[in-house]
């Protein structure tokens, strides 16, 4: 039986010619990551079980990304625990405020992650890396912690469902809406357990912002993976970047799909998720009577050059309407320098937005832009359960950073026009 | 191994943000992080779990993020063990590793209600509910992952395989 392009990666990395799904394996990691509030679990982990080495310092990244710059005394603390940890161990791919981004916008742009790896991440986003041709998925800070003292991880072998993609996305689109309009198709546990493989002559029009963008919200499917094939367009963002040589793998022909779903990615509109599940999706054009009280652009989903492209594309030379506070977050140093030098900075500010240095802080309700009782946001971030951007009363709209901003200009959700 | 107390029952999809709020996790203290388990859900959880309770849930209990605090605050207020139509894959991960069993069991967290008294066996995976004498068999765990439990954790269990 053949393989699926994930069962390829993780057999190579165990070390066997085949893997079948349901397999329980032990593979040897590319990379182990983990940020200001996973981390300090994994390090108490450590030192609890007298663990006082790391298998190689190179392969660890730590990403102070959460709630820094600090937002309190104790996230000082949690900041200051993983800062003596990665100088302790001379962790090289440590990251700090003035070098930090959010952790999956980061250490793909800085080329820690590439084709053909095998990683995992004491965060769960870290499926986001599929999009380059990677195994990636989150874990706990205890597997996090084994990961770092020993370098392998244990794995089940997941089945997959196949996303075959054709035709391209209109221009109000992007890879948000394809991923929130799958999540609807099949549920907050449609991919439980499971890789979720994007595949089909639509791959090659999605940019790599889109790609990364679609791979990051796969765990709000319950997948253990997303993942797409490596292309031209993959090598390319690889190319001059990636600090190790890119593994290209390919899935077998005859590889075996749980489930094979077609997604004509012309037919895609403007999709919004609405309260309390980020299956709950809805046309942004149904829901134009939905008054908002804050927009949020940027996360680890969103908060890449291209989604910072859009919100000036909208955004510049309007006014974001009166009733709205609109927070927009570059998700690197290296795209809000690029934001700053392009002039979209003063554009967002000219707007009547604030934009503030690289922070997870909003989309978890960690700070920057908490809702009090009652108030509504629209948001890119990635999920919108009970409570997650603040009071228990307070809503999250998850849109596309196109979406967002249009929204921003009229202080209801508005669908973003085909321009 | 196994476990008696009272019924905490909760919906589909409990996520990992009403568990532990990510406005709490600015420390990596169990016991200050546990005085807000399950706050946005159930506030009053914290005030009336008693050691050895257990928490019946639907679909894909502990959907959301990787926080390994969120496990870890369930056990720490006591709970003997959560039991769930499904869990989410990485909650599912982190109870192993770090010690808080859990079973998936649709027909046990269909019929047993709040407040019911119910004993689980964890080596069986028999779940009895005392208060309407019904029995249920879940899978229990396979045996690499009753290695990770009987050595105290996927860490401990690393220590002594060296």
């Amino acid at each position: 039986m053949g393989m699926t392009l994930t069962q390829k990666i993780l057999a190579s990395h165990a070390g066997l010619d085949s893997v079948k799904p349901g397999q329980l394996i032990n593979a040897k990691l590319d990379l182990v990551l983990g940020n200001d509030i996973t981390t300090p679990v994994a390090i108490n982990e450590l030192n609890k079980n007298d663990i006082s080495s790391v298998f190689d310092k190179d392969r660890i990244a730590i990403v102070l990304d959460h709630f820094v710059p600090n937002k309190d005394i104790k996230a000082a603390e949690q900041s200051k625990q993983c800062r003596e940890f990665a100088c302790s161990h001379c962790i090289s791919h440590f990251y700090d405020v003035g070098k930090m981004g959010i952790e999956h916008a980061l250490l793909p742009e800085q080329g820690v992650v590439t084709a053909g790896d095998c990683i995992i991440g004491a965060d769960s986003h870290t499926c986001t890396y599929g999009a380059l041709g990677a195994f990636s998925t989150g874990v706990g800070s205890t597997d996090m912690a084994a990961g770092m003292a020993t370098g392998q991880a244990w794995f089940k072998v997941p089945s997959a469902i196949k996303f075959e993609l054709k035709n391209s996305l209109n221009k109000n689109c992007s890879g948000k809406d394809v991923i929130l309009t799958i999540i609807g198709m099949i549920g907050v546990d449609g991919a439980l357990y499971k890789s979720m493989e994007f595949t089909g002559e639509g791959v090659k029009s999605l940019s790599m912002d889109d790609r990364l963008c679609i791979c990051n919200m796969a765990i709000e499917a319950g997948a253990k993976n997303g993942i797409f094939p490596v292309d031209q367009t993959t090598l390319n963002y690889l190319n001059g970047r990636s600090e190790r040589q890119p593994v290209i793998f390919e899935a077998d022909a005859d590889a075996e799909y749980e489930k094979v779903i077609e997604i004509d990615l012309s037919k895609i509109v403007p999709t919004v998720s609405c309260p309390h599940l980020p299956e709950n999706t809805h046309p942004a054009d149904e829901l134009e009577d939905i008054k908002i009280d804050q927009v949020v652009i940027g996360s680890c989903t969103n908060g890449r050059m291209e989604d910072m492209e859009t919100a000036y594309r909208i955004l510049k030379g309007k006014k974001v309407a009166d009733s709205v506070r609109c927070i927009i977050i570059p998700a690197t140093m290296n795209i809000m320098r690029e934001c700053s030098e392009r002039g979209y900075i003063t554009a967002f500010i000219d707007a009547g937005a604030v934009v503030s240095t690289p922070t997870c802080g909003p989309c978890l309700g960690g700070y920057m832009g908490i809702l009090a009782k009652g108030e509504r946001c629209i948001s890119t971030t990635n999920r919108n359960f009970v409570g997650r951007m603040g009071h228990v009363e307070s809503e999250v709209y998850l849109a596309s950073p196109a979406t967002a901003a249009a929204s921003a200009l009229t202080g209801h959700i508005t669908c973003p026009k085909e321009d | 191994m196994n476990t008696k107390g009272k019924v905490f029952k909760y919906p589909d999809n409990v996520d990992t943000d009403v568990i532990i709020p990510a406005r709490y996790l600015n420390t990596s203290d169990a016991n200050e992080l546990t005085k807000h388990c399950m706050e946005d859900i159930d506030p009053e959880f914290i005030n009336n779990v008693k050691k050895g309770d257990v928490m019946v849930a639907g679909w894909n209990f502990g959907c959301g993020s990787s926080r390994e605090h969120a496990p870890l605050v369930i056990k720490t207020a006591g709970t003997g063990c959560v039991i769930a139509k499904s869990f989410a894959r990485i909650f599912y991960r982190n109870s192993i590793n770090i010690g808080l069993p859990i079973l998936e069991c649709p027909e046990a967290a269909d019929a047993i209600n709040a407040g019911d008294e119910v004993e689980v066996n964890f080596d069986t995976g028999v779940i009895t509910d005392i208060t309407t004498s019904k029995t249920f068999q879940a899978q229990p765990f396979p045996e690499f992952i009753q290695n990770i439990i009987s050595k105290g954790g996927l860490l401990a269990s690393l220590k002594e395989d060296k």
